[in-house]
């Protein structure tokens, strides 16, 4: 039986994920992401030495193209869905408060 | 069996095809009629987020005028469709089902929305989905749910809801959903359609909002398995922009719908019979397997002890690669920014508890912890490897079967907001699903019965690159049933 987590690791990983939760949710996610915890547990069963992790099961390799230039969308086009752009770069608010 | 709109908006595909080949329907004539269907039911289904008639009836005289001057190319020309609105449509809004993008416009296609324009199909707009694909209900849309056309008081199985719901409803011929871990099969047995999953690498997911990339996977929704073929010759195929993309060349599999499997080997894995399966469910279940002796099939109980451990790895996994992907919604480069904030960091903070739901936040939170120091070996690694023995588990497995056969859902669709309160209970919902994208293989889900008048499905899987033998298996089960010409009276 897993743990359950505290209020204070589920506000941390809140924290690292940049997901703003109020008290109430806190709690809340406290009681669903302990339950789901628990699901995990099945996995302490299984025995894994020596086996190598997969990413992905098929055949697929990654595969390097060539570098060449290519055409690509255009700044403008893709600056029309920024919430704020100038003099074409995207714009943000001040990073030191 | 006139329901599901009109005759003309609740036949299949092929159907619509066959009268637009010769000359007693034109596509906007076709287009008009799923328009006018859409309009009369869409208050109680509610599968689209976006419809774009417009848009819809301009490829429509398109594709009459392709066909006049002897152009038409292939069976979706002139056919409307719906896609799936995590699927990026350049000009259209795509939503993701999310706050998050709302007035999001992609300047770019998806892969597979450039495919389906290239075969002249008529996008007629954009289906309803749990809040980025996260769900198995549709409720977790920031859109209103969509309804089962079946009993309106019930879900449509999610994620992809809507282009379930739409098919089933006469709402579009066929539409494109994707699956992460049962978001199309899960679906097409609650709404009694067609759903099939190709192979890992079979589409490309170029322009497919990301979810969990080592499992997400775009396929069709149909009212027939033939429909579902011919789609998805249309769809699959090499593409560049997928790093996981197979080199294949592109494939007619309708021509592998010989309706004889005699002597196929079927095998019936007894872990998917699950605690919890309804017993309608099984009755129907034991009868599709008789149907498949009759058709000559030999079947054979098997055994895939990793079954039930494949729903712990995928609980890490897909929410572990969500965590990353749904990173990069910040605020600052496109979507629903809240800005009138003092600096950037309040920018993410505000962006992200207002833009995403609650099911969303508790995924991002868990994949997180799995991958956070001290919690990663015993998360994410351990279920790495135990994925890499489920992969192993099947291939043995398919050394002796061409195919296994199981439910798609071990219940009939449920109740809207029963399980809503509940993610593990939710969860289970997909437990005859997720494994199949665990090991990245094909399988397809068609109606296989009926229990308390809701459809149950299905579902046949294959080994990888086996997409041809579980359309060829499901086409002769369905042919020698009647289920998937049942409709909703709706």
């Amino acid at each position: 039986m897993a743990d359950k987590l505290t209020a204070d690791e589920v506000r941390h990983i809140a924290a690292l994920t940049r997901l703003g939760l109020t008290e109430e949710e806190v709690e809340t996610m406290r009681g669903h992401l302990s339950s789901i915890l628990e699901v995990f547990e099945s996995l302490r069963q299984v025995d894994t030495t020596n086996v190598e992790p997969a990413g992905h099961t098929t055949d697929i390799r990654t595969v390097l193209r060539s570098d060449e230039p290519g055409e690509s969308l255009h700044r403008d086009t893709i600056l029309e869905n920024a919430p704020d752009s100038e003099a074409g770069y995207v714009k943000v608010r001040p990073i030191l408060g | 069996m006139v329901n599901a709109g009109s005759e003309l908006t609740g036949i299949t595909a092929h159907e619509a095809q066959r009268l637009l080949s010769s000359g007693q329907v034109s596509s906007v004539e076709l287009t008009e009629a799923v328009l006018k269907r859409v309009e009369a039911i869409e208050p109680q289904i509610h599968s689209y987020i976006t419809v774009t008639s417009e848009r819809a009836l301009n490829a429509a005289s398109e594709a009459d005028e392709a066909r006049a001057n002897g152009k038409a190319n292939g069976p979706l020309n002139g056919i409307p469709v719906m896609v799936k609105d995590n699927l990026s449509t350049e000009g259209v809004v795509t939503t993701a089902g999310s706050k998050m993008l709302f007035g999001y416009t992609p300047p770019y296609d998806a892969h597979v929305v450039e495919q389906l324009r290239l075969a002249g199909a008529v996008i007629i707009g954009k289906g309803n989905l749990d809040e980025f694909a996260m769900g198995s209900s549709t409720e977790h849309s920031a859109f209103d749910a969509t309804r089962n056309p079946w009993d309106t008081s019930r879900v449509p199985g999610g994620s992809s809801g809507g282009p379930a719901a739409g098919v089933a409803a006469g709402e579009c011929f066929v539409s494109l959903g994707s699956d992460t871990g049962g978001s199309i099969r899960q679906p097409a047995a609650l709404c009694g359609v067609v759903g099939m999953k190709p192979t890992y690498g079979m589409v490309s997911r170029y322009g497919l909002i990301a979810f969990g990339s080592s499992l997400d996977q775009i396929g069709p929704f149909s009212r027939d398995v033939r429909d579902a073929a011919d789609t998805l010759s249309v769809i699959s195929g090499h593409d560049k922009r997928d790093s996981t993309s197979m080199v294949t060349s592109q494939q007619d599999f309708a021509g592998l719908l010989t309706g004889d499997i005699s002597g196929i080997k079927l095998g019936v894995p007894r872990e998917y019979l699950v605690n919890g399966m309804e017993p309608g469910v099984n009755a129907a279940f034991e009868k599709s397997l008789e149907t498949l002796e009759g058709l000559g099939a030999t079947l054979e109980e098997v055994s895939l002890p990793l079954t039930d451990q494949a729903l712990a790895v995928y609980y890490i996994i897909a929410p572990s690669e969500a965590s990353a992907n749904l990173a990069r919604y910040d605020g600052f480069k496109y979507g629903n920014a809240v800005n009138d904030v003092p600096t950037a960091w309040d920018v993410m903070d505000h962006t992200r508890e207002q833009g995403f739901g609650a099911e969303v936040k508790r995924r991002i939170l868990i994949g997180a912890y799995a991958l956070s120091a001290g919690y990663y070996d015993a998360y994410y690694k351990k279920a790495q490897q135990v994925r890499t023995l489920i992969h192993r588990e099947f291939a043995s497995t398919f050394e002796k079967f061409d195919a296994l056969v199981t439910p798609t859902s071990p219940t009939v669709a449920f109740k809207s907001g029963d399980r809503i309160d509940d993610p593990v209970a939710m969860y289970l919902s997909d437990v005859c699903t997720i494994p199949v994208n665990i090991a990245g293989l094909p399988a397809i889900s068609v109606p296989g019965g009926i229990s308390d008048d809701l459809p149950v499905g299905l579902q046949f899987i294959g080994p990888q690159m086996g997409d041809g033998t579980v359309l060829k298996v499901a086409h002769a089960y369905e042919q020698a049933t009647e289920w998937h010409r049942l409709k909703p009276m709706i």
